[in-house]
Parts: structure tokens; sequence; C-alpha cells
């Protein structure tokens, strides 16, 4: 008998294999490997911040200023390496640092004045975005050999793809992100709190703590994602990102975790963020179709799965009623 | 005891129209003729004017919004409605020869089905508002783009011109029309029991339920018409640039307008809204922006010192600030008392 709480990640894993089934099927370019290590490649730091993101709604929590944070950190690290010659390294390491203290900060918010997160971070979304403005105004190119250095990194796989640095990096985040739910006493903390932080309070989780390190958890996931991206794109850009916190909730949700919190998996955010991907290149190879019906497929999708989960927690509640 | 609670109340009320004017008079005392007010060919003109002119969109979506709030809901939606609603009006005025009066019906019609579709999926399906309305926030502009095919459609119509840009008896007539809706808001929220249902829904929906409150429906309600005032906003924003951009009208709006809310000293929670407060908060916002880009101050601060504001007044509202600080003062109180 199959775990009700699983059906969502179980739904997840068929509409990810029925899309690629069908790009399979309809276009001979899409059985090549090429195609799955550029959506591994071009979703990265999609992926990556919905990770940081999967935390949060699963703590019942939102974060709203993932997209701004990528572009701040992003024009950040373009300052640091072009205007004071810093060694991409360090750069790196400031701008992830900076990520995990306001990221912390929104926490502290959010946990000791108990505001709603949903406002703590849209100001915050307002406040990095602003930020970015403050260090840059226009696009910038980071040329550094270091940054070349990683476009060489690249393992070839059979057929003609292969997993780039990015890809990499972002797999190995995955990874992280999955044992850090999974195998730590904070994974299981965060769970507790989304299932009920009344109840979890009563047991001994200590909720303030456990609320800061979540959000500076997603504060260095959108900043690891925002290195990402500048890595991807060569560059930095204040306008970069923007509406990329809802595509990152989108992942999270399509990816079966459960928006009241409480229920759903790190690997699962994986699969809805390659859904995305799936959906954006089915379009593109069709080419009849505009880019809006991409927006118009998330949004289909994103409707379908939460009433899918809504309509497991009725079944389940009924159920245990009777 | 029941003294300090009047003046508690009254404090709250204060508080908005107080920063309002502060804010003003800070302006006034950099910006030389920044309170100055002239008439030029029949109409009023001024920073202050101006600054009408450019707050009645976000005004309009705060309207609905702040019902929305009342009920315990949220409505991230409103941007993409205005430009769906902007991309009806645009395409039926160039595509077809509907007369002025049934375009703007159809615009204002697809921003009732809408905040109809946003309402159902809240009150009937049960769907955390938050979660509802992001979907037609992510499908939204999509429609919007479908509706222009891709295309940033101008158009020409004299009555959206004057809508827009027109002035009647000295005042902008978009000033007029949101001037209009929120006095109707107002006496029908006010001077009837909606608003009193409204609150008492936000408040606590199982008690509305048991004095018997038919809440469904108050809740679809507030959904519709956060979905009118957002296109009523679209069609005056397509007016004004004679045109509809299916990515930008609208853009971070709904932003604006929950701020507004929340510094006229509504709760998230629900339960209670101040619908005047909510327009001076819109006022705050706009002022705001004006005044930063008036001050000579590069247009990129804007962003930061509306973050920092909405922090610092979230913090000096929030309950736990409140406590800390009546415990300190208890604490002198006390002190006092002794010596």
């Amino acid at each position: 008998m199959i775990n009700e709480r699983n059906l969502p990640i179980l739904a997840t894993l068929l509409v990810f294999i029925l899309l690629y089934g069908f790009g399979m099927y309809e276009y001979k370019g899409f059985r090549d490997t090429l195609v799955f290590s550029n959506l591994l490649t071009d979703n990265a730091f999609l992926i990556v911040t919905a990770i940081g993101m999967t935390f949060v709604i699963l703590s019942g929590g939102i974060d709203l200023s993932v997209g701004s944070m990528i572009a701040f950190i992003g024009v950040l690290m373009a300052y640091l390496i072009t205007n004071t010659g810093m060694h991409p390294l360090f750069a790196i390491g400031i701008a992830l640092i900076v990520g995990v203290a306001f990221g912390a900060i929104m926490g502290v918010i959010i946990a000791f004045f108990e505001i709603q997160a949903f406002i703590v971070t849209l100001a915050g979304m307002f406040l990095f975005r602003g930020l970015a403005y403050l260090i840059n105004l226009d696009a910038v190119p980071i040329n550094h050999p270091f940054i070349y250095g990683l476009y060489d990194i690249y393992v070839p796989l059979p057929g003609r793809g292969g997993l780039t640095f990015i890809a990499m990096a972002m797999l190995v985040l995955l990874v992280l992100g999955i044992l850090i739910a999974r195998r730590t006493r904070f994974g299981m903390n965060v769970y507790a709190l989304g299932g009920d932080s009344h109840s979890a309070a009563l047991l001994g989780v200590p909720v303030k703590k456990t609320t800061i390190k979540i959000y500076a958890l997603s504060g260095f996931y959108s900043a690891m994602s925002g290195v990402v991206f500048a890595i991807y794109t060569g560059s930095a850009y204040p306008l970069a990102a923007v509406g990329v916190e809802l595509d990152a909730i989108a992942a999270v949700v399509i990816g079966g975790t459960l928006l009241t919190g409480g229920v759903g998996y790190v690997f699962g955010t994986f699969l809805g963020g390659m859904i995305q991907g799936i959906i954006q290149t089915l379009i593109t190879f069709d080419g009849s179709l505009n880019s809006w019906w991409t927006k118009l497929a998330v949004g289909g999708l994103l409707l379908f799965f939460i009433l899918l989960q809504k309509g497991i927690v009725v079944w389940v509640k009924k159920r245990s009623a009777a | 005891m029941k003294n300090n609670n009047f003046l508690h109340k009254h404090q709250k009320t204060l508080a908005p129209l107080l920063s309002l004017v502060l804010i003003i008079l800070v302006t006034a005392s950099i910006t030389p003729g920044f309170l100055s007010i002239q008439m030029v060919d029949g109409h009023l003109f001024g920073s202050l004017l101006d600054i009408l002119h450019r707050a009645t969109p976000t005004a309009l979506v705060a309207l609905g919004m702040a019902v929305v709030i009342g009920t315990r809901g949220i409505d991230l939606s409103v941007g993409a409605v205005i430009a769906i609603s902007g991309a009806v009006t645009a395409v039926l005025t160039v595509n077809t020869d509907f007369p002025v009066w049934l375009v703007i019906l159809c615009a204002l019609g697809t921003g009732v089905v809408c905040g109809l579709w946003n309402g159902i999926l809240v009150s009937v399906f049960n769907i955390q508002p938050i979660v509802a309305t992001l979907i037609l926030m992510v499908a939204g502009r999509g429609i919007a783009q479908m509706i222009t095919e891709g295309q940033i459609v101008t158009f020409h119509s004299d009555v959206l011109d004057a809508i827009g840009n027109g002035y009647f008896l000295a005042f902008p007539i978009r000033v007029w029309i949101a001037i209009g809706m929120i006095v109707l808001t107002v006496l029908v929220m006010r001077k009837t029991a909606l608003g009193l249902f409204i609150e008492a829904v936000g408040a606590n929906v199982r008690a509305s339920r048991l004095v018997g409150i038919e809440a469904r429906l108050l809740v679809l309600s507030a959904y519709v018409f956060s979905g009118f005032c957002a296109a009523v906003s679209g069609i005056i924003l397509a007016a004004d640039i004679r045109g509809a951009d299916a990515n930008n009208a609208g853009l971070w709006l709904e932003l604006d307008a929950i701020l507004a809310v929340v510094l006229a000293g509504a709760s998230l929670a629900g339960g209670r809204i101040y619908l005047l407060l909510t327009i001076v908060g819109v006022l705050i916002i706009q002022t705001l922006t004006t005044a930063i880009l008036t001050s000579g101050l590069p247009a990129q601060y804007n962003l930061v010192v509306k973050a920092t504001i909405i922090l610092a007044v979230l913090l000096i509202q929030s309950p736990k600030t409140r406590q800390w600080v009546s415990a300190v003062f208890q604490k002198n109180n006390k002190g006092s008392a002794k010596s």
C-alpha cells in the first residue's frame, strides 16, 4: 500500500516521465543526452533557489526575497571582482556570507517580532533589489581567467551531452540539501515546525532558532544561486531574476511539497524545477508555440498539484475520521 | 483604563496621517516649490497634484486589497489582472468597432472574472489565498501576452485619453474616478452591515458562521471586488500610455498596495481594515517616491528607502515591540511610584 503522503511526489515523477517520454516520442533530438544535460545547466540556478525555498515552505513559511537576492549577489560579486580586483573565490565567499547574514536577519525579524514571513521577505525583496541598483545600474561582464577556467570543467556523457561545472555544482547542492533535510536534527525540526509549530514547541523544538536557521539557509541557497547565475551568464545585472521567487515556489509545489508545511522532499523540488525546464524545451522544440505558453502551462500544473494535494488531505482526514 | 484605550486607538489613526504630513513638510523644506499649486489652462498643476495623479492606480488596487486583507486573505494577482484588462482594452479598441463604453465594460468584466476565479479557489476549494492568487499571478501575464499576441498594442480613443490624462473641474478625471470609488466603498462598508461582516469573517470564520454569516459568499465577493478594482486601474494605466504592455503593466503594484494597507495599520491576520487610512498609506508611498525623485537623490535609492521604511513600520507595529515597550514603561512607573 502506498503511503498517501508519498502520492504527490509520485505524481510529480509521473508527470516528469510523461513529459520527457512525450518529448522523446515526438522529437528525435530529445533522445540525445544533450537535452538532459542542457536541462541540468539551464535550470541550475532555479533549482538551487528552489532547494532553499523547500526548507522554508516545509516549515510553513515563504521567502519572496530570493529573486532579488540572486541579482544583488551577482552585482556584488561582479563589483568585488572587477572594481577591487579581488580573486573570484574570495568574492564568492564574501557574497555567500552576505547572503546568509541577510537571510538570518530576516529570520530574526520573523522569529522574534512575530511578523509574517510573507511581509518581511517582501520588504527584503525591495531592499535587495534596491541594494543591487545602488552598486550598479547596468549589466556588467565578469571577466576573469578563473571564471573562464570554470567553463572548461566538463564531464562528457555518452551521446553529445555532458555535465558542466554549473550542473555539477547544482547536483552537489541538491545532495547537500537532501542530507540536511533527512539526516540532521535541524532537518527533522523543520518538518516538525511545518507539521504543527505549537506541538513542535511543546516537544522541545527550538522554534526561534530553527526559524532563523531556515531563512539563513534559504539566504545561502539563493546567494549560491546568484553565484551560479553570474557564472552561467558571465555577467551581472541588477534587473536579473525578476519573478524567480514565483518559479521557485512553483517548483517546490509541483515537486509535491505541501504548501501548508510538514510534508515534502527536496528531491521532488529538483523534479519540479526540471519539469518547468522540460515544458520550456518542449515549447522551443515545437516552434509554433510562443513563450507565454510556458507561463500558462506552469500555472496549470501548479493548479493541478494544489488541487491534488487538497484532495489527498481531505481524503486522509475522511479516512481517519471513519 | 477606558480612557487609555481610547487614546491608544487614536494614536493608531493619527500615526499614518502624521507620517504623511511629516513627509510632505520634510520634502517641502528640501524641494522649493513643492507645495505650490498653480492654475494652468484651466486645471490645477503642481507636485502635490502630480502625486494624486500618479497615486490613482495604486489607490484603486489598494482599495480592493484592503477588503481582501480584511477577510484574512491576500491578492497577489492584481498586477496580472491589470495587464489582462489593459490588454483587453487595447485589443478591443484596435480590432473591433465596439463603442468605448462596451470596451470598458468588457475590460471590467474580465477583471470580475479574474476575481471570481481567485474567489472560487479560496472560498470553495479552501486553498490558501497566497497560493490561490499565485496561480493567476504566474499565468496572468501569459494570458495578457496571448491577448496582445506578444505585442505592445497601441491605440487611440478620445474617451480613453480623457480617462488617462483628462481634467474635469480642474482635477484629473482619473482622480475623480478614484474618489468616487473610494467614497462608494467606504459608504457600503461603514453604513451597511457588509463591512462588519467582512471584518467578522477575517477575525474568526467559525464564529461568524455560528452567528449566521455566509462566509463563503463574502470572501468570494471580496476577491471579485479586488479584481474589479484592478481592472479599473488597468484601464486607467492603459489609457495613460495609450497602449497595453503585457509584461510591465502593473508590475510590482501588488506590493505597493499591500504595503499601503499595512502602513494603514491593518493586520495581515485579518479582522480589521481602515479604508481611508489605506489611501493615506498610498499617498505616503507616492509622496516618498516623488520626494526621492525631486530631491535630486538618484532614483535607485527609491527601493532601499521604501524597504527601510516598511521594515521600520513593521517593527514598530509588531505586537512584540508593543509588549516590550509597555514592559519597560511599567518598570519605570513602578520605579517612580516607589521613589
